[in-house]
């Protein structure tokens, strides 16, 4: 039963469990991945939000989801799932439920929540070894309320409240759930649906906390054109600015090591967003961010 | 059915007990903690099934509650004070998912400055969040609103979440006598969460709280939230005669004390209002005809049983234990709203402001208070609110002062504008 059923992209169902016409912009690469996690954890799942891009996604009297939706606030998605979780255990444990509905709680939350205001209630949640999957589509900005820069914004990037070009450095969440030693936490992106796929497979049959940062490339947002979104995806990974990796076991693990690194600069030139860091002047900016990556990949070892 | 001496935090703890409750997010705040502390003993020595839980903040504890109380089971919870406000996002966002559980505030001060003491400002904070609010003046009235709150809260017609207040330190940290009731009495009383009241399984997937476009929607289930609160009323009537019958006590709408032949009457609610009565003794006694109103359920708001107790009295003085900056007391703008343009509405109502931070009222102040509004009756005009204030509170501040200053004292003389006797 804990075997992995998805070993080839074609064992990944041509069938989509999230019903079409949602309010998502077009080309919107968070909605590209929650179809690709949903199509996996199915309809036997309750997804628990926080206040961001994907709220709009279940609008009175609509939902595109089969299963279960509970819309939180801003700062407690984990909180909301933690009471779920438990009162769905209690339910079971007095045969008020029956074991064939068992759940998955997931929490599916933003980057700027995730990293800011929501952190307090996930990082709980990890304590108390809470059994959810935690889903940060990461857009690297306050996307819902026009993108502004977030912790999670990258260096250079312009937002509506960085106009010159964000100075800060993009928070890395993913160490600070690690140290966190939750059962698992892995990074995805929509452009790699079988890495995507059988990360959310494997976390599906364990129990804990599961965590996942995804890429979500934003056309409004990092100013690009909506049907270049699974290029953005593919050029995060290939350049190595988006590594995917997954934490197990206390260890971390590569799960996709690109053998040659696509110069930054590809990924930097093709997103309106990165534009300050192409004025005259800017150029070491650009080499800085390239070291930067160089070093990361330097201490990974080979697969 | 056993008589026991409990603290007002005991008799909460108890009551949760007695109805069954099944999971307990917590947080801790002074002068609450008692209640997680007592129902934790329980759990840890096997004398309470319930799950416990300790959220990283009040925020986090009332959306858990709101969430376990949605999926399906009993939820109990407590705060105070700061909590209170730290979760003020989620206490109005849980009523509006309809999710039924019982949460104590132990009421105390707001920062700033900060304080342990006692008043009202943060339980009127949620006073509009869609919560009921249920108000107790003594330990049996804790534990007895606990039973009737989940009762209230879990009707089909009601569907809310209820707060159970209680004074911080005058109930919390008090015993007082209080009668248990027999436990096989209360699960009857409060009744079992039905399998109707289950939310997210997969054969019945449900969306809560999901986000509407215009004002259409948005008013509709306002709207609704509304009207099930203003169906507590008939609810509560009815599972008080129901309480009475199986405990021999009646929980109050209002209490009514020496009111019905008085011309003049108090307005307080909480543990505070007994130091009214002790007063109403004490002017009855020199011959005033004088009363007191205590609403114990303010959401939602008893309009016509506080209009009936005091419809044709000449002056009412509200006391309040809160204070809302630039206006004055916010129970007085309650009653004051609930009376105006009825025939028989009392023409004084005066307000006052007292008890804050646990603040004392003395015997000579509700004396104060009945003779200025015995002059604005006769007078036909109304002061403005009044700050409870004595001149040795004064000096005594003076004095902190003085001691913080060092040789650089202040002048020890009342400066213009400040305080009352
Ligand atoms: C307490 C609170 N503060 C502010 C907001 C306004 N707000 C709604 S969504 C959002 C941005 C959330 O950013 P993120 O978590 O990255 O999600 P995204 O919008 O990018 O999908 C903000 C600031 C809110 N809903 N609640
Ligand atoms: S702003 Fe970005 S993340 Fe939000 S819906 Fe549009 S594309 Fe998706
Ligand atoms: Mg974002």
């Amino acid at each position: 039963m804990n075997k992995p059923t998805i070993k080839k992209i074609t064992d990944l169902s041509p069938h989509r469990l999230i019903a079409p016409g949602t309010p998502t912009c077009a080309g919107c690469g968070a909605l590209a991945g929650v179809h690709q996690i949903y199509d996996i954890l199915g309809e036997k799942s309750i997804f628990v939000n926080g206040a961001g891009c994907m709220t709009l996604l279940a609008t009175y009297p609509f939902t595109p989801f089969k299963g279960s939706w509970l819309y939180t606030a801003m700062a407690c998605a984990s909180a909301g799932a933690q009471g779920v979780r438990d009162a769905l255990d209690i339910l079971m444990e007095k045969k008020r439920r029956q074991s064939d509905e068992a759940m998955q709680v997931v929490v599916l939350t933003g980057d700027g929540s995730a990293s800011g205001m929501g952190l307090s209630a996930t990082s709980a949640a990890m304590d108390r070894q809470l059994d959810f999957i935690c889903i940060c589509y990461d857009n690297e900005g306050y996307g819902n309320t026009g993108h502004q820069y977030s912790r999670s914004t990258p260096y250079g990037a312009k937002t509506a409240t960085s106009t010159k070009g964000f100075h800060g450095v993009k928070k890395d969440l993913f160490a600070i759930w690690a140290a966190h030693k939750p059962t698992y936490v892995a990074t995805v992106t929509a452009a790699f649906p079988l890495d995507l796929a059988k990360k959310i497979e494997k976390a599906s049959k364990m129990k804990g906390p599961r965590m996942f940062i995804m890429l979500a490339p934003c056309p409004p947002g990092w100013h690009f054109d909506p049907p270049h979104a699974v290029n953005m995806g593919k050029l995060a990974v290939n350049t190595g600015i988006w590594p995917l990796k997954e934490y197990i076991d206390g260890k971390v693990v590569h799960t996709l090591i690109p053998k040659k690194r696509v110069p930054v600069e590809a990924y930097l030139k093709s997103q309106g967003r990165f534009a300050p860091l192409f004025l005259p002047g800017n150029e070491g900016q650009i080499q800085a961010i390239q070291a930067h990556i160089d070093d990361y990949w330097a201490l990974v070892p080979p697969s | 059915m056993r008589r026991r001496l409990l603290t007002g935090n005991q008799a909460a703890a108890w009551g949760a007990r007695l109805s069954g409750m099944e999971y307990a997010p917590f947080f801790p705040i002074t002068p609450q903690t008692e209640i997680m502390e007592t129902l934790a003993g329980w759990i840890d020595r096997g004398e309470l099934t319930g799950r416990l839980v300790t959220l990283d903040s009040e925020h986090s504890m009332v959306t858990a509650a709101g969430a376990a109380a949605a999926t399906g089971v009993r939820v109990f919870t407590a705060t105070s004070s700061q909590g209170l406000l730290h979760a003020m996002e989620m206490i109005y966002t849980v009523p509006g998912w309809r999710a039924p559980f019982v949460m104590v505030n132990v009421s105390r001060g707001i920062a700033s400055p900060i304080t342990l003491e006692p008043d009202h400002n943060d339980i009127m904070a949620a006073r509009d969040s869609g919560f009921l609010q249920i108000h107790c003046a003594t330990c049996q009235e804790v534990l007895d609103a606990i039973l009737l709150a989940y009762r209230i809260a879990e009707h089909p017609r009601v569907r809310l979440p209820v707060l159970v207040n209680m004074d911080g330190f005058y109930l919390s940290f008090t015993r007082e006598p209080v009668i248990i009731p027999d436990a096989a009495l209360a699960t009857r009383f409060v009744g079992a969460f039905t399998d109707d009241d289950t939310q997210f399984t997969p054969r019945t997937p449900t969306s809560l709280g999901v986000a509407v476009l215009g004002g259409t929607p948005y008013s509709y289930f306002r709207y609704q939230a509304h009207q099930a609160s203003l169906n507590a009323l008939e609810i509560f009537e009815e599972s008080a005669e129901e309480f009475h019958t199986l405990f021999n006590r009646r929980p109050l709408l209002i209490e009514e004390f020496y009111s019905e032949d008085a011309d003049i009457v108090f307005v307080m609610i909480g543990s505070f209002a007994t130091k009214a009565k002790n007063a109403v003794m004490e002017l009855r006694a020199e011959g005033w005809k004088i009363g007191l109103v205590r609403p114990c359920l303010l959401r939602p708001l008893p309009i016509h049983a506080i209009f009936k107790a005091l419809t044709g009295k000449k002056g009412v003085a509200v006391i309040d234990q809160n204070l809302a900056a630039g206006r004055g007391g916010v129970l007085h703008g309650e009653i004051t709203g609930a009376l105006y343009g009825r025939p028989g509405a009392p023409p004084t109502i005066t307000s006052f402001i007292g008890g804050l931070g646990g603040r004392d009222i003395s015997g000579a102040e509700f004396r104060e208070m009945a003779v200025v509004t015995h002059h604005a009756m006769e007078r036909g005009e109304t002061p403005p609110p009044r700050l409870l204030f004595t001149q040795a509170e004064l000096a005594s501040v003076r004095k902190m002062q003085a001691t913080a200053l060092g040789s650089h004292a202040l002048p020890t003389k009342t400066q213009k504008g400040e305080g009352h006797e």
